[in-house]
C-alpha cells in the first residue's frame, strides 16, 4: 500500500519536472527544429510538427550571411579577453590567497564592488574615449572592456580555488628552493588546473553572450555573435528558418560549455556566497 | 610556517601574518589587477560625473559650458525619465517574484528523485546560456509573433484570437521573456544550496511526522534564506541593466512603454546625441545599483568570515 503510494508519487513528480522541464527548454528545442526547415515550412500555419528537414538555411546563413566573419570575431575576443583575465588574475588571487595582509579582504570586496556598476551608466565615456582612440568597431575595444569586467569575477572564484590547495605543498617546494616564479608555475598551477579550467569556461561564457558593449560599440567589422544576430531584428528577422539556424550555430558552443560547468558556474556567479 | 596560521581566515586578527618582505611581494603581484581595475572603474565614474554637469552635444557645437544642475533638473522633470524608473521598477520586480518564487519551488521539485532527473535539470537550466539577443528573437519571433508564432497557434488551436503581445503588452512580455532568461539561474542556485541541506535533518523531521508542507516551510526555506538574499540582489544588479532584450524587441516602445532606465540613457546619448543629459541619467543608475550593490557586498563578506 506505501509502497504502491511512493511509486504513485514519484511518478508524479517525475511527470511534473519533466513537463516544467519540457516547457522551459521548447523554444530551443523549436529554435533548433525551424533551423533545419525550408522559409516557407519555418511560417506554415499551423506548425509543423513534422517535416522534410534541409540544410539550406545553414547553407545560406555561411553563404551569404559571412557567419564565419561574426564567429570569428566571438571566438577571438573571447578568448583573448578571457586569457588576458586569467593571467592577471593569477596572481592577484595568489598574493590574496597566500600572502594576506591586513587590506586583502577590503581589496577583494572592492574589486567585486567594480563589477556592480552598471554598464550603461559609464556608457558615454567609455564610448567617448573609444571613439577617440579608434576603438569603436575594433576587436581590441572589446578585448579590453571585457577583461576588466571580467576581473573581478576570475580573480574571485581563483582566488577560492587556490585556498584549497594544501599550504604545505607550497611549502615543501620552497623549502626546495622554488622561486616564486618556480612555486607559481611549476606546485601551484599544475594542483589548480581544473579552477582555472573551470575560471577560463566562465570567462568565455561571459564574453561569449555579452550584449550591451556589444551593441553598442560595434557594428559590423568587430561585430560577434551577439551583434550578428541583433541584426535580424530588422524586417529580415521574418526568415525564421535563417533566424534559427543562425541562432543555433550561435547558441550552441556555449550551451555546452554551460552544461559542463554547472557547478563550477554556480561557484563563480554567487562570489562563493553558495556551496 | 606562518601560512598556514594567516591562511584560514581572510580576516583573521593579524597573528603569524607574512613577513613584511613577503607582504611587499604579494602587494606586486596584486598591483597590475589592482591598478587596471582602479584606472577602469574611476575614470570613466569621474567622466560621468563631469559630463552630466556639462552642457555638451555631439551634434550641436553651439551646446557648451557649464549646466550645473541643469541636466539632473531637466531628467527630473522629465515624465520620460519617471516613465522609465517605473518601468525599470516593474521589470526587476516583476522578474524577481516570478524567478525567485518559481526558482525555489522547482528548485525543491528538482531535488527529487525521479526518473532522467540529470537530463531534466540540464534542459531547464539552459536558456541561462543562450545570448540575450538570440533569447528577446526567439520570443519575439518563433514563439509569439501574432501570426506565425508556436503561441498564436496554440491559441488558435484552442478557439481564441492571437495578441500581438508586443505590442500589446509590451513590457509584461518583457518581463515574461527576461524571467524565462533567469528562472534557470534562480533554479541553479537554489537547488545547489537545497543540495547542500543535511540529509539526517530532512530524515529527522520526516520520522518525527513533518508533512511536505512542514518540511518546506521549517527546514527548506529557512536552509534556502541565505541563497534567496544571494540571488535577489545578483539578480537585481543584471536586472537594472537590461538592454539588449529591449533594443532588439521593442525598441523601448511604443512611445516609451517598455523604455527602463538602461535604454533611455542609451536613447539620450547614442540617438539624440545628448552626452550631459544622459549622463546624469547615468550617474543616476550608478546610485541605485550601488544601493543594491551595498547590500550584496555585505551578503558576501559576510560569508568571507564564515
Amino acid at each position: 500500500m506505501t509502497r504502491k503510494r511512493a511509486r504513485l508519487r514519484r511518478i508524479a513528480i517525475g511527470g511534473a519536472a519533466w513537463a516544467v522541464a519540457l516547457w522551459v527548454f521548447f523554444p530551443i528545442l523549436w529554435m533548433v527544429l525551424t533551423g533545419f526547415k525550408t522559409e516557407p515550412d519555418a511560417i506554415s500555419t499551423p506548425p509543423h510538427l513534422i517535416f522534410h528537414p534541409t540544410l539550406s538555411s545553414y547553407r545560406e546563413v555561411f553563404a551569404r550571411e559571412t557567419y564565419w566573419h561574426f564567429a570569428l570575431n566571438s571566438v577571438a575576443i573571447s578568448v583573448l579577453a578571457s586569457i588576458a583575465a586569467i593571467l592577471l588574475s593569477i596572481p592577484a588571487a595568489y598574493a590574496m590567497a597566500f600572502l594576506p595582509g591586513r587590506r586583502t579582504r577590503g581589496t577583494l570586496l572592492w574589486m567585486l564592488s567594480t563589477r556592480m556598476l552598471p554598464p550603461v551608466g559609464v556608457l558615454v565615456p567609455i564610448y567617448l574615449l573609444a571613439r577617440g582612440m579608434g576603438l569603436l568597431d575594433s576587436r581590441t575595444g572589446l578585448v579590453v572592456i571585457y577583461t576588466l569586467t571580467n576581473l573581478p569575477i576570475m580573480v574571485w572564484m581563483l582566488y577560492t580555488f587556490f585556498r584549497e590547495v594544501p599550504i604545505p605543498i607550497l611549502e615543501a617546494g620552497r623549502m626546495d628552493g622554488a622561486t616564486r616564479w618556480q612555486e607559481i608555475t611549476q606546485v601551484l598551477l599544475p594542483l589548480a588546473l581544473p579552477g582555472i579550467a573551470s575560471t577560463g569556461l566562465l570567462s568565455m561564457i561571459l564574453c561569449w553572450n555579452e550584449a550591451f558593449w556589444s551593441l553598442n560599440l560595434t557594428s559590423s567589422a568587430a561585430a560577434p555573435l551577439p551583434t550578428f544576430i541583433a541584426s535580424f531584428s530588422s524586417p529580415e528577422g521574418l526568415f525564421f528558418a535563417k533566424l534559427s539556424a543562425a541562432s543555433t550555430l550561435a547558441v550552441a558552443p556555449i550551451l555546452v560549455f554551460g552544461w559542463l560547468s554547472q557547478k563550477q558556474l554556480v561557484r563563480g556567479l554567487t562570489f562563493g556566497a553558495v556551496k | 610556517m606562518d601560512q598556514a596560521a594567516g591562511r584560514i581566515p581572510v580576516a583573521a586578527a593579524p597573528v603569524g601574518r607574512p613577513s613584511r618582505a613577503r607582504r611587499t611581494g604579494g602587494a606586486l603581484l596584486l598591483s597590475p589587477a589592482v591598478i587596471l581595475l582602479l584606472v577602469w572603474s574611476l575614470v570613466p565614474l569621474a567622466m560621468t560625473l563631469w559630463y552630466s554637469v556639462r552642457r555638451y552635444n555631439l551634434v550641436d557645437p553651439t551646446q557648451v559650458g557649464f549646466a550645473g544642475l541643469g541636466n539632473y533638473w531637466y531628467l527630473l522633470t522629465d515624465p520620460d525619465f519617471l516613465t522609465a524608473l517605473l518601468n525599470t521598477a516593474i521589470l526587476v520586480g516583476g522578474v524577481l517574484v516570478i524567478t525567485v518564487g518559481l526558482g525555489t519551488l522547482l528548485a525543491v521539485l528538482f531535488d527529487q528523485s525521479f526518473p532522467g532527473r540529470g537530463i531534466a535539470r540540464v534542459l531547464v537550466i539552459s536558456p541561462f546560456f543562450v545570448m540575450p539577443t538570440v533569447s528577446a528573437l526567439l520570443w519575439k519571433n518563433l514563439m509569439l509573433h501574432p501570426i506565425y508564432g508556436v503561441y498564436s497557434a496554440m491559441m488558435r488551436a484552442v478557439g481564441l484570437t492571437p495578441v500581438d503581445w508586443l505590442s500589446r503588452y509590451p513590457l509584461a512580455t518583457l518581463v515574461m521573456i527576461v524571467s524565462w532568461e533567469w528562472l534557470p539561474f534562480a533554479i541553479l542556485i537554489l537547488l545547489t544550496a537545497i543540495q547542500s541541506l543535511d540529509a539526517e535533518q530532512k530524515e529527522a523531521a520526516r520520522m518525527d511526522g513533518a508533512g511536505p508542507l512542514a518540511q518546506f516551510r521549517y527546514i527548506i526555506l529557512p536552509h534556502l534564506s541565505r541563497a534567496i538574499t544571494v540571488v535577489i540582489m545578483i539578480e537585481t544588479i543584471f536586472l537594472l541593466a537590461v538592454f539588449a532584450e529591449i533594443s532588439v524587441t521593442t525598441a523601448g516602445g511604443p512611445g516609451v512603454a517598455s523604455t527602463n532606465l538602461a535604454f533611455l540613457i542609451y536613447s539620450r546619448a547614442l540617438l539624440q546625441f545628448d552626452v550631459g543629459g544622459a549622463s546624469a541619467g547615468g550617474v543616476v543608475a550608478i546610485v541605485i545599483a550601488n544601493i543594491v550593490a551595498a547590500f550584496l557586498l555585505r551578503a558576501v563578506a559576510r560569508n568571507l568570515e564564515a
